[in-house]
């Protein structure tokens, strides 16, 4: 693919060496798409497969304070680029690293920037799975990866089944539908499965679904606690079909 | 000498050339944004080096310095940064991912987020001549 910036070029060839990267999306805030994204890819690396999630959350990262690391533990090594922070087999990477977690405001255009820097810097070697988690919305963020990346990621879309959520996502199915993707993939959050049969009408790979976890706000930071979810079959089964 | 980030910003530079299609190259001149704090020895030694390695011939290398320009967004006020006043930490964090100086500085004369980086932020111009 011809592209007009030098920095997409090598985030193209870093990225198409990881078997499978899956681009977390959802038009609607608050449906837990950073929660699922750090259980997906954290529970895979415990499973003994090497994931990598990557925060493109500029102005409100969280996924650290998931994972229970302070800004100065995350630790990256310089070589050849970078390469990222790691929790056993999860490779993870966040700019809170850089801002010290103080509030980034980002224009589109400043947006669009920092994350063609990032992308072509960190080096992502020998991962299974990569979940690349994003803000809310589409804004520029979205919209680069989506055009820039065809090909080398797959959407993967958190929805609860609010209406007004599902609202959002099945315009989210439009736009990705019209931008050339075939293969979509949803999770629904907080649920119990009542949206497999929407999803799979619009002809979206409806991969599971995850009830509301009640004990998660005690369990955020503690990577123990994380792993003693009950939802733990839910989540190994996404996982499982995302390796597939 | 050890193989840092500026590996990764040579590989994009050498990439880019190859898809333009230029494999014989006379001259590469490539602006660099003095904010990002670049070791241009670091990226002209991992520049011969990645030519080599992705097969194109490479005899002048340029590295031209471009001083940065900020400009405020709500008063219009345009300042600089000189990156040998900043901080060891910060400049760190500069030098990976210029826009996390929005975590570090506003406009010194409204107190503004909203300023942009009007020039010198990281690697901006690649023009290359080629043999004939």
């Amino acid at each position: 693919m011809f592209m007009s910036d030098p920095r997409l070029l090598r985030a193209l060839k870093t990225l198409s060496k990881i078997k499978r990267v899956y681009l977390v999306l959802s038009n609607k805030g608050g449906v837990g798409k950073s929660t699922i994204a750090t259980l997906i890819a954290f529970y895979a690396s415990s499973r003994g497969v090497p994931s990598g999630l990557l925060d493109l959350d500029f102005v409100n990262p969280s996924t650290h304070v998931i994972l229970g690391l302070r800004v100065e533990d995350i630790k990256y090594i310089e070589e050849k680029g970078v390469i990222p922070h790691r929790i056993g087999l999860l490779s993870y990477f966040t700019i809170v690293a850089y801002t010290r977690d103080l509030p980034l405001a980002l224009s589109g255009e400043n947006a669009r920037n920092a994350l063609r820097e990032l992308l072509s810097i960190v080096n992502w070697d020998n991962l299974e799975l990569l979940l690349i988690d994003t803000p809310p919305g589409i804004s520029d963020e979205q919209l680069e990866l989506i055009y820039a990346l065809r090909g080398v990621i797959k959407p993967l879309l958190i929805t609860t089944p609010s209406r007004l959520a599902w609202h959002s996502v099945s315009k989210l199915i439009e736009l990705l539908r019209g931008a050339g993707y075939e293969e979509l993939y949803l999770v629904e959050n907080m649920g119990n499965g009542e949206l497999r049969y929407l999803v799979e009408k619009q002809g979206v790979k409806y991969l599971g679904y995850v009830p509301y976890i009640k004990q998660i706000e005690d369990s955020i930071g503690d990577l123990n606690k994380l792993l003693q979810l009950n939802v733990r079959a839910n989540i190994d089964e996404l996982v499982s079909k995302l390796l597939v | 000498m050890s193989l840092v980030h500026e590996w990764a910003l040579a590989e994009s530079i050498i990439l880019y050339i190859k898809q333009q299609g230029y494999v014989n190259i006379k001259k590469l001149r490539v602006c660099i944004g003095v904010l990002q704090s670049i070791d241009k020895e670091i990226l002209n030694y991992a520049l011969r080096e990645l030519a080599e390695e992705y097969g194109v011939k490479l005899d002048k290398v340029e590295l031209v310095d471009e001083y940065p320009l900020l400009k405020c967004n709500v008063c219009g006020f345009m300042w600089s940064i000189n990156p040998s006043e900043i901080s060891d930490d910060v400049r760190e964090a500069i030098h990976f991912i210029p826009e996390a100086i929005y975590a570090y500085y506003k406009c010194p004369r409204c107190g503004s987020l909203d300023y942009s980086i009007v020039k010198g932020r990281g690697i901006s111009e690649i023009s290359v001549d080629v043999h004939e």
